[in-house]
């Protein structure tokens, strides 16, 4: 009746899971019964969970995001501590249960941390950069978020209920096959993993479709701005390689599920044909999160500089090489796999070439500050951080690249150090960045800024500490994913990286005063003008937070950076254009078809975990049956009045005449 | 505004002339419609051109998917592990049927757009049928084969070669069968509700989509079924 599922299925006697897991829920049954008793279910419901608004669904990605990264960081602390205090002794973790740890700290923060992060901003900034009202598929992107939300319960869930895989956070074979692997561990990885990943597939397709077909009139693709081009290009990738990962999942899961042979040991199977597919999406996948990460800094450098990014086409020709050469790369996961010199060879060249593109882009982003008038305000300071780490990341990076170096530090812990290096500086940095940048996009409220830096500075020291002694470790010979270790020279590193550590959770705490003390300050950080930085693109044309429909009329615009040149106009001319002519406004109507989708999409990957069929062909059922009644409806949008779209506009010009006022009157104008 | 006679053509051609919040520098007047192809800088394209298009992009995921499939059919094709060999379990006759079967529903859903296209309810519905029947009888014919198969021992379970096999074919059948249920349900959507836009959206989406499953299953054909029978 219920499968493989029992009470013992509940960690009952294990006190770290059965404790996190009592607190978790503490937590999350103090948060709905406080919606409950405030009555915040009715605006919750019709304002975020059925929204499809993409700057909704922006936040709400990068909620999610937060919320796991957190999360991810608890397994971080775990991980860290442990391996300080299992020299010659037993540490805290059993081993079973430390394999699980990282096991769920890598699965959460590259599945559930990075890319609802990415795919958020990406979510929030695109359709406002592009000058249009929403992305191409309204409804699918809400979706896909809570497909992702799906994904990431399930990893939660697995916490409580049973175990998570003890495989790595790619579960190579034969090790995760059911001979090997037979508790339900691997299985909640591969569900989760496939439900989130159907949900990213869907936000490739919808960005594909928005950047190419959906630009405001006169925005041709070379004055996109550049996170756009990055949003593209990691849209492709995502469209090229997430199915590689679903076929690859499905194909380990009918091994585990049916004993059929594609990765077995015996009757014909083949483990490396896993690696190999595994890794053509894995490796496409971190350009997927670096992709719109060097986009935000893109960005960032040229607003704070006060210039048009350096070398803005070469920076395109950057982004596209590096899209194209990630996906020829994937064979350096495992030169050690025996492919010979020559296809070693290969794959170490093709490697070393992508560093080429990105270092075109570090030294464009150098050649923007060059002459500028830097602003050093917190996601400046994150991209220079980011300038830094980074480029050491890549360098570190290009040394394994090189076959023979590699045969010695793979699965070292200076392999552990070398993508922390890449993935920290690279990507969280820019997120990091670009939450501050677009926050009050959002919000209607900048971030305090003195919080932000020392944030910054917490965490850009804490990622030194605790990542550097890992290099030094990883040259020791120490390998990764070690519960035990027996080498007492490798006590000092040890213990210098858990002093990292305390400095990284100070830079969590700053942060999270930082939102508290900018919520209770919102009034005197407020964005009256909707251009807090003195932006270039065309989002910093609408007020702020943007109205649901973004723009009153769809801009026309001219030039590389569209927002600029209107702006100088503008204030050269001492007045806005004239009033438009306002008109109604057609926008697509909320719908609950997301939430529906992914409460099924849950029931089916919990039954399909414990072998529950009759459970996952009746969610199937349900969720097929909740499809025809939402492709019924009548109704596919609501209808703004012109009256209104004027109301909102014509504040958002009150707000900027009076910005021109205050510059005449400083005497800024001519 | 309502005092033209296409008050919605020229409220969206005078959004694109008239540039409110100045985010332009050159002459405008020349800008085009606002409902461009999409591409260069004309503006957004219209919904139509928006959900093929995104569909199409859908579609080449999928096939990338069946690569995948495909790639592991390539790898496996020896690991017989001593038991039947792809060639022993070909059988070259029912296949012809099974294509005939899908590229004729293929030709019947091809003219059931162009009735779509003429807005001909009827002709619509009596092509759908005709490409629901063949498409039946193909995912019949495949279950008729697995079942043989199975029947005799050889399944998924006795060697690489034959996962790979039930794999690959096996996800096209289930394509197909997906693909009839979302026919059925497009079927009585045309009944009840019409040729409203969004309908016909979805008959565009439905119609590539069959078509791409004639793609994979050529694929399929050739380097399954042909080069196995012939190996």
């Amino acid at each position: 009746m219920l499968g493989k599922l029992s009470w013992s299925a509940i960690p009952i006697h294990e006190p770290i899971p059965l404790i996190t897991s009592v607190v978790m829920i503490v937590v999350i049954l103090g948060v709905l019964g406080l919606i409950t008793f405030k009555g915040w279910w009715p605006y919750l419901w019709r304002e975020w969970i059925t929204s499809v608004d993409h700057k909704r669904i922006g936040v709400m990605y990068c909620l999610l995001g937060i919320v796991m990264l957190i999360r991810g960081f608890a397994d971080a602390i775990m991980m860290r501590s442990h391996q300080a205090l299992a020299i010659n002794a037993a540490g805290y973790l059993p081993p079973e249960h430390y394999n699980q740890i990282f096991s769920a700290h890598g699965t959460i923060m590259i599945f559930f941390a990075a890319m609802p992060l990415v795919i958020g901003v990406m979510n929030f900034v695109t359709p406002l950069q592009l000058g249009v009202r929403d992305v191409a598929f309204p409804t699918l992107n809400s979706v896909s978020f809570w497909l992702t939300a799906s994904g990431a319960l399930l990893v939660n869930l697995s916490l409580f209920i049973g175990e998570f895989a003890r495989t790595g956070w790619l579960p190579y074979p034969p090790l995760s096959e059911a001979t090997y692997s037979p508790g339900v561990g691997v299985d909640y990885y591969l569900w989760a993993v496939q439900i989130s990943g159907i949900g990213t597939l869907m936000t490739g397709v919808n960005f594909v479709t928005t950047v190419l077909k959906m630009r405001c009139p006169g925005m041709g693709y070379f004055s996109m701005p550049m996170f756009c081009w990055t949003t593209l290009a990691a849209s492709l990738l995502i469209v090229a390689v997430f199915p590689i990962l679903t076929a690859t999942l499905a194909m380990l899961s009918l091994d585990r599920f049916f004993g059929w042979h594609y990765f077995s040991n015996d009757l014909g199977g083949n483990p490396m044909m896993f690696w190999n597919l595994i890794w053509a999406w894995g490796h496409p996948e971190v350009y997927i999160l670096v992709l719109p990460a060097f986009g935000i800094f893109s960005e960032i450098f040229s607003t704070f500089s006060g210039k048009p990014l350096f070398g803005y086409r070469s920076m395109v020709a950057a982004t596209l090489f590096i899209c194209l050469v990630s996906l020829m790369v994937w064979l350096h996961h495992f030169f050690t796999m025996g492919s010979g010199p020559a296809v070693n060879t290969a794959f170490g060249i093709s490697t070393s070439i992508i560093a080429v593109g990105t270092g075109v882009k570090i030294f464009n982003w150098i050649f923007t500050m060059y002459g500028g008038r830097v602003r050093f305000s917190v996601p400046m300071l994150w991209s220079l951080g980011f300038i830094f780490t980074f480029v050491i990341g890549g360098m570190t990076g290009v040394l394994l690249a090189v076959p023979p170096a590699d045969f010695v530090l793979h699965n070292s812990m200076f392999l552990v150090a070398h993508f922390h290096n890449v993935i920290v500086g690279g990507v969280v940095f820019a997120l990091f960045a670009g939450i501050h940048y677009w926050f009050p996009k959002a919000f209607g409220f900048r971030l305090h800024e003195g919080w932000g830096k020392a944030a910054f500075w917490c965490a850009f020291i804490g990622f030194w500490v605790t990542f550097a002694p890992l290099y030094v470790l990883g040259l020791e010979g120490m390998t990764r994913r070690l519960q035990h270790v027996e080498i007492e020279a490798w006590r000092p590193m040890l213990y210098l990286s858990v002093v990292g550590v305390v400095i990284l959770i100070a830079g969590v705490v700053c942060q999270i005063t930082q939102l508290v003390v900018s919520i209770v300050r919102r009034d005197a950080l407020r964005d009256l003008t909707g251009d807090p930085w003195d932006g270039r693109s065309l989002e910093w044309a609408t007020p702020s937070p943007a109205p649901f429909f973004n723009f009153a009329t769809l801009p026309d615009v001219a030039g590389e950076e569209a927002y600029w040149g209107i702006k100088l106009q503008a204030i050269e001319s001492q007045q806005l254009a004239p009033e438009p002519r306002y008109a109604d406004i057609e926008m697509p109507v909320n719908s609950p078809v997301g939430f529906y989708t992914a409460f099924f999409a849950t029931v089916v990957g919990f039954s399909l975990v414990w072998q529950i069929w009759w459970l996952a062909i009746l969610g199937l059922a349900a969720a097929y049956a909740g499809f025809v009644v939402f492709a019924w409806r009548d109704i596919h949008e609501v209808h703004v009045p012109a009256e209104e779209v004027a109301r909102v506009d014509r504040a958002r010009r009150a707000a900027r005449e009076a910005l021109l006022q205050r510059l005449a009157h400083q005497g800024a104008t001519p | 505004m309502s005092d033209y006679d296409l008050p919605a053509a020229i409220a969206t051609l005078r959004r694109v002339r008239e540039d409110p919040n100045r985010l332009g520098r050159r002459g405008h007047g020349d800008a085009g419609p606002a409902l461009g192809a999409g591409h260069g800088a004309t503006g957004p394209a219209s919904k139509r051109v928006i959900v093929g298009y995104g569909f199409w992009i859908f579609l080449l995921s999928d096939i990338v998917m069946f690569s995948c499939f495909f790639a592991a059919f390539a790898v496996q094709r020896e690991a017989t592990a001593g038991g039947p060999t792809i060639s022993d379990i070909v059988d070259l006759r029912r296949v012809a049927l099974e294509t005939a079967a899908l590229l004729l529903s293929s030709y019947s859903c091809g003219l059931s757009f162009a009735a779509t296209n003429a807005r001909n309810r009827l002709w619509t519905q009596v092509f759908l049928a005709i490409t629901a029947a063949l498409g039946l009888a193909f995912v019949l014919l495949e279950a008729q084969e697995f079942y043989d198969l199975v029947r005799n021992g050889v399944t998924p379970q006795r060697s690489g070669m034959l996962t790979a096999f039930f794999g690959l074919v096996g996800l096209h059948g289930v394509h197909v069968s997906i693909g009839g249920l979302w026919l059925a349900t497009m079927m009585a959507q045309v009944q009840f509700k019409g040729f409203r836009t969004e309908i016909v959206h979805r008959l565009i989406c439905f119609n590539l989509f069959w078509h791409a499953l004639d793609i994979v299953w050529i694929g399929i054909f050739t380097i399954v079924y042909l080069i196995g029978a012939g190996s």
